[in-house]
């Protein structure tokens, strides 16, 4: 067991507490980077495809891990990433301008989507979200004028600093470096006060008030730094797909996002990690899986979703903590070995609250 | 001019008149306790004060300023903190981020400079962990410091709720319930910490209270409530002599 003895506050405030942590995040950082030359193509593009939905995953789990706000809808701003940013390349905007873009745009909707969903909670939200997440939709498919309806888009032809990105390596680049500069970006807004609020609302929201934390703002901020950062995701998956039509982002991966979030470990980025590797890799489990079941089930329609959600459901009731969870409770064992009770992680009883003021 | 100066308060729910022209004043720097039986308004006058509930009628008046019609996080920036009778923590963040959370109001810094964790956000961090550490040394919270609200005993929340606002630096502290459900020397040791928060932090305290030990001990003035209405007012061991608050806590025959 490592005990710290500190000495200074920052050693609170930093990033990585200890040597242990500068030392196997650098290993992993050195292993990302290096992954190109040891993985073939395939295995390098489903790579890529799981650090775009981490990145995803970060923005989802500020909302739903961090301000305690669900939402079913983040295909949508997923959506409006990918096309706002393929439509601004196609205008002959850099790369790297469109990429800014396109998460400003999404952050700005999501925060009207935050703004008209304030009085909402719980339920309520998340069906609110969902309608919002169809209604994209629908309003993409309709608008042909401007994204091709389902006849489709052509995702240009990118180039950074005039190279243009062609090469699975390349892409891969540019996801890896989106994905650690978000991490950080997240993980700031954690250990500030704006990260504290949103802990804050989640919470208790009749405390945040009276401590003095404006309720609707914080709540749309949060919304806006969601979206916006699932719209960065988006345009990142723009180059992953080639090609957008409205029926890329259905209700499935908005299912396949929070799914990522919980089954990783609401409440934690690393949960976001572990999470968009389960879904990175979940499709191909299910191929495998349908191979050995009798055709009636195997191609039974809806049988996806129907997955997802059990995968969802039963997490939330054995292990709430998910795939994060489960591992603090590994690593204790073998620190505390052999002391170790089931005891130690059972979830403590919660006294009475103040009565609900809504 | 009183520091708080409660007038004709009023609200309803429903058919229920819960606080019924309430009229108090508190003085700078002294501690005012409520009291009454079960069900009196004490609780719901706090929320009307803190700005949680909008009052039917009536006016609240802090520092000289009209606070009545703000809302609660608008009243806390004014110096204006509060606990509650059940402990309302942020139960998954430790004590140390629940004491951080209520230096919000002190916060210098945008949220787009957090993103980048700037150098003068690194140096407000510290200024508040250190002022944080002040309320843990007062509170004898060092013990608990890197400890989740919900691995914490029903006794350390209280104290932790009680840090939490005085976090806030206030000026005006109300406490509701500071001592229920506290054994016999928790409750003793929260007499001295409120003396202490009166006293040596200059911090005007009003807080709802049913163990008339306490009230007499710390407490300069008391108001008695039943119904929603005022029913005594004056010092603790006059009004524990009052008929009317006699009858309220006993019955009348």
């Amino acid at each position: 067991m490592r005990f710290l003895f500190k000495t200074h506050y920052n050693q609170d405030i930093d990033h990585l507490k200890h040597g242990g942590d500068r030392f196997w995040y650098g290993l992993l950082l050195v292993l990302a980077a290096a992954a190109p030359a040891a993985l073939g193509t395939f295995y390098l593009g489903e790579l890529n495809l799981v650090m775009i939905y981490a990145i995803a995953g970060v923005g989802l789990m500020l909302l739903v891990g961090y301000t305690g706000q669900v939402s079913l809808g983040h295909a949508a701003f997923l959506a409006i990433g990918a096309y706002t940013h393929s439509l601004l390349l196609g205008v002959g905007l850099p790369f790297l301008l469109s990429i800014v873009a396109a998460v400003l745009v999404s952050a700005l909707v999501g925060a009207g989507v935050g703004w008209i969903a304030l009085r909402m909670t719980g339920i309520y939200l998340a069906i609110a979200t969902l309608a919002f997440a169809m209604l994209t939709e629908q309003t993409i498919s309709r608008a042909e004028w401007l994204t091709g309806g389902f006849r489709g888009l052509a995702v240009p032809q990118a180039s950074l600093f005039g190279m243009p990105l062609t090469q699975g390596w390349q892409h891969y680049y540019v996801t890896l470096t989106l994905l650690v500069v978000t991490l950080l970006a997240a993980l700031n807004i954690l250990r500030s006060s704006t990260g504290r609020a949103m802990v804050a609302i989640r919470d208790s929201e009749i405390s945040a008030e009276s401590v003095g934390i404006n309720l609707a703002v914080y709540k749309t901020l949060a919304f806006a730094l969601s979206a916006g950062i699932t719209g960065l995701a988006g345009a990142l998956f723009a180059h992953r797909l080639g090609y957008l039509s409205p029926d890329a982002f259905t209700f499935l991966i908005s299912l396949q996002l929070l799914l990522m979030v919980v089954v990783g470990g609401v409440g934690s980025m690393r949960g976001v990690i572990y999470g968009a590797l389960f879904i990175g890799f979940l499709p191909q489990l299910l191929a495998i899986a349908r191979d050995t079941l009798p055709p009636q089930i195997a191609q039974a329609p809806g049988l996806e979703p129907g997955i997802f959600g059990l995968i969802l459901v039963l997490v939330i009731l054995f292990e709430p903590q998910g795939i994060f969870g489960r591992w603090l409770k590994i690593k204790s064992y073998f620190q505390l070995f052999p002391l170790y009770r089931r005891a130690t992680h059972r979830r403590q009883k919660t006294y009475l609250r103040t009565e609900r003021l809504r | 001019m009183s520091y708080l100066a409660v007038e004709d308060l009023s609200i309803s729910f429903g058919g229920i008149r819960a606080v019924d022209h309430v009229s108090f004043d508190v003085d700078e720097g002294e501690v005012f306790a409520i009291i009454g039986p079960n069900g009196a308004g004490k609780t719901t006058l706090f929320n009307l004060v803190s700005g949680i509930y909008s009052p039917d009628g009536g006016s609240v008046r802090f520092a000289g300023r009209d606070i009545t019609s703000l809302p609660a996080h608008r009243i806390a920036p004014l110096g204006l903190a509060r606990t509650f009778q059940n402990i309302e923590l942020f139960e998954h963040a430790t004590v140390l981020q629940n004491l951080l959370i209520g230096r919000h109001v002190h916060r210098r810094s945008t949220a787009l400079s957090h993103l980048l964790f700037l150098p003068a956000v690194r140096r407000e961090e510290l200024e508040h962990r250190r002022r944080v550490e002040d309320v843990i040394d007062l509170l004898e919270l060092a013990h608990y410091r890197e400890q989740r609200i919900a691995n914490l005993p029903y006794g350390v929340r209280k104290v932790v709720e009680v840090g939490r606002a005085l976090c806030l630096e206030p000026k005006l502290l109300l406490l509701d319930e500071p001592t229920s459900g506290l054994n016999p020397e928790e409750s003793e040791d929260m007499g001295f910490w409120i003396e202490d928060i009166n006293r040596d932090l200059g911090v005007t305290v009003v807080m709802v209270a049913h163990d008339m030990g306490l009230v007499s001990r710390v407490a300069g003035r008391v108001l008695a409530l039943n119904e929603g209405r005022v029913i005594a007012e004056g010092s603790p061991a006059d009004v524990q002599k009052t008929p009317a608050v006699v009858d309220a806590y006993l019955g009348a025959d």
